[in-house]
């Protein structure tokens, strides 16, 4: 049994989000981190491992030879393998390209039955929530989207959906696609072993040569040709100071206020 | 010194755990009850942090020094006391254990403390034996198969929860000063071991540290550590190792200063301005930041030639450990100067590092005591 996730590396929006003149974002002014929902879906293949001691976690990510990085901390964390699909024909994919690169790559490396692809639940940097639902459909396997508990037995898993309102409980049988939620689970740290024992693992990449005979590869299916949907402009909104509540009364609520711009040097 | 790509993982999976799991809560509680934190150790050792640098055939990580000095500066770097958590079972814990264990011993001893399930502390320190180890009066005395301690041990890091004690007793009383020590291994349960009440510290609260009395305490001789009569040589060792980790947590100390004082110089305003835009200001950190490179660039050169067994290795670790710590101990300063009456008060972190500063000087071999060893060095 193996588990593929799909995992992207992304800029950390936690700070300030740096945009071009041209009005895309500007990757590289920007740490570089693992997406938050794909450390989940992570998290989540390794605690099934940890389970069942003979299943395989492999992580897969799309994206520039920076993001190996990335893959080599999944594998220090406890992943067996990591594929960095990587192509200048790739670059410049929208979730549509996106979703059937990384579903040829899923082919290529093959999709078993009683195998399980999970996905986070959406990247912070598009926050489309589309790969991983498109990737199941391209495949033609099963999907449950907004994981927030697992439970494998077998070939059948039970998972809970959190919905808006509530949950939704639901059985499905691999091979099928989970996309997961930060309820879902608190991923692990890497260990010191882990590390060092990085060399041991298999780390590959996939080119476009490696895909191009995949019967989902076309040259307009593909990167920015291949694409529906094209960035306009990317703007950072402007920054909203954390929120403070002056309890009491109206007037000892603003004798606080008073103080504190005081304090700010404001007034 | 650039690392490589493994040592900059490291560094920042120690980075993240000490970041995220050191909370401002937990920070607190531990100042205020000064108790050991069972919860953080047990979180420690599930991710075998009490093993980094012990090898992966007694249940440890693998790591080298290095490994070992970025864990502890990254741990220092936010809670001094959190990374001694961590430190004791790398350095002087597991250290005389690795150095001349049995490998009967190593088996028994080192795995359950390399995987957090046990606590080892180092017993040398004796009300009249600290700098000059050599004055120890604890002695073991033969009998059968066993030997018997007497004596008391002060300043015992760890003694109060401890399971384990590695413990320094004089068996050859006709040999004078450092001669005749021996080490035992020391179940804190068997019956004439008692600890003192917890020392009242002015800083690493949250480590208790007691006296640890022996009333005719039988060890079986199953339990002599190394060879008789000549335990202090080892004792030696295992010090330059402990004084790698001391050093680390200075450089640790040292940017967590230098974090805190960049901040809030850039945030705090007197005068109109924001203060960093002081010379008096600017130019502090500025001498905190070349100080704390150069401090770290001697512990990691220190740590590479102690892996590789370097005769100078011994004296560089000296070097390292009073530099980085002298160097800690005026950064606490500038920072709290920088936070003007701000720094004084509980609620910022540099007041907690000024005060946890202070030890590093002291412990595993005051300044004076690297200097000896140095100078020792040079003059020899």
């Amino acid at each position: 049994m193996k588990i593929l996730v799909c995992v992207k590396q992304v800029p950390d929006t936690s700070g300030a989000v740096a945009v071009k003149e041209d009005g895309t974002m500007n990757r590289a002014a920007m740490a570089a981190i693992t997406n938050p929902d794909d450390m989940n879906a992570i998290e989540a293949a390794l605690a099934i491992k940890d389970q069942n001691p003979g299943c395989k976690v492999i992580a897969l990510s799309m994206g520039p030879p920076p993001a190996m990085a990335m893959l080599k901390e999944l594998l220090a964390m406890g992943a067996d393998e990591g594929v960095l699909i990587s192509a200048r024909e790739f670059g410049g994919s929208d979730t549509f390209a996106t979703s059937q690169i990384l579903a040829a790559a899923i082919n290529c490396v093959g999709l078993e039955k009683e195998d399980l692809i999970l996905c986070g639940r959406q990247a912070i940097d598009g926050d489309t929530a589309q790969v991983g639902p498109q990737i199941a459909e391209k495949l033609g396997i099963p999907q449950v989207s907004y994981a927030s508990r697992i439970e494998k037995t077998g070939d059948t898993l039970r998972v809970r959906r959190a919905l808006e309102d509530g949950y939704m409980t639901v059985e499905v049988k691999t091979p099928c696609l989970l996309t997961c939620i930060k309820e879902l689970n608190t991923p692990r740290y890497m260990t010191v072993r882990g590390i060092l024992e990085l060399d041991g693992k298999p780390l590959k990449t996939l080119g476009y040569d490696d895909l191009k005979d995949e019967p989902l590869i076309e040259a307009d299916t593909i990167g920015l040709k291949g694409s529906p949907t094209n960035v306009f402009k990317s703007f950072s909104p402007p920054v909203k100071g954390a929120c403070v509540m002056m309890g009491g009364s109206g007037k000892e609520a603003v004798e606080k206020v008073f103080e504190l711009l005081a304090q700010k040097h404001v007034i | 010194m650039i690392l490589s790509e493994k040592h900059q993982m490291m560094r920042k999976l120690f980075g993240q755990f000490a970041e995220t799991e050191f909370t401002a809560e937990l920070l607190e509680r531990l100042e205020e009850t000064g108790e050991f934190d069972w919860d953080i150790h047990n979180k420690m050792a599930k991710y075998g942090f009490m093993g980094t640098k012990i090898p992966v055939a007694y249940g440890g990580q693998g790591g080298d020094s290095l490994a070992y000095c970025l864990m502890v500066e990254e741990f220092a770097r936010v809670s001094m006391v959190l990374s001694i958590y961590a430190n004791t079972s790398n350095s002087l814990g597991a250290g005389p254990l690795l150095f001349c264990g049995t490998e009967e011993q190593k088996q028994k001893y080192v795995t359950p403390i390399a995987k957090g399930e046990k606590i080892l502390v180092f017993a040398l320190t004796e009300p009249g034996a600290g700098s000059d180890a050599g004055g120890t009066l604890t002695t073991a005395a033969p009998d059968g198969d066993y030997f018997v301690l007497n004596g008391r041990k002060t300043f015992i890091s760890g003694a109060p929860f401890a399971d384990y004690a590695v413990v320094y007793a004089k068996t050859d009383p006709s040999q004078r000063g450092s001669r005749g020590i021996s080490m035992f291994i020391v179940d804190m349960k068997l019956p004439g071991v008692s600890c003192g009440k917890p020392e009242n510290k002015m800083g690493i609260k949250g480590y208790p540290t007691s006296d640890v009395i022996l009333e005719n305490v039988r060890v079986h001789k199953s339990d002599l550590l190394g060879p008789l009569h000549k335990g202090f040589a080892a004792a030696m060792k295992t010090l330059d190792g402990g004084r790698l980790g001391v050093a680390a947590q200075g450089v640790g100390i040292a940017q967590g200063c230098l974090d805190e004082s960049v901040r809030y110089a850039k945030e705090r305003k007197q005068f109109g301005r924001r203060i960093a835009d002081f010379q008096g200001i600017s130019f502090m950190l500025a001498e905190m930041a070349t100080e704390l490179e150069a401090a770290r660039e001697l512990l990691y050169s220190a740590a590479i030639l102690k892996d590789k067994d370097d005769p100078e290795a011994s004296m560089r670790c000296s070097m390292a450990k009073y530099f980085a710590t002298e160097m800690c101990n005026r950064a606490a300063y500038k920072a709290v100067q920088i936070h003007g009456g701000y720094g004084y008060i509980k609620e910022y972190k540099v007041e907690r590092f000024y005060r946890d500063a202070r030890i590093t000087t002291l412990y595993e071999g005051t300044t004076q005591v690297q200097q000896m060893v140095i100078s020792g060095g040079l003059l020899k």
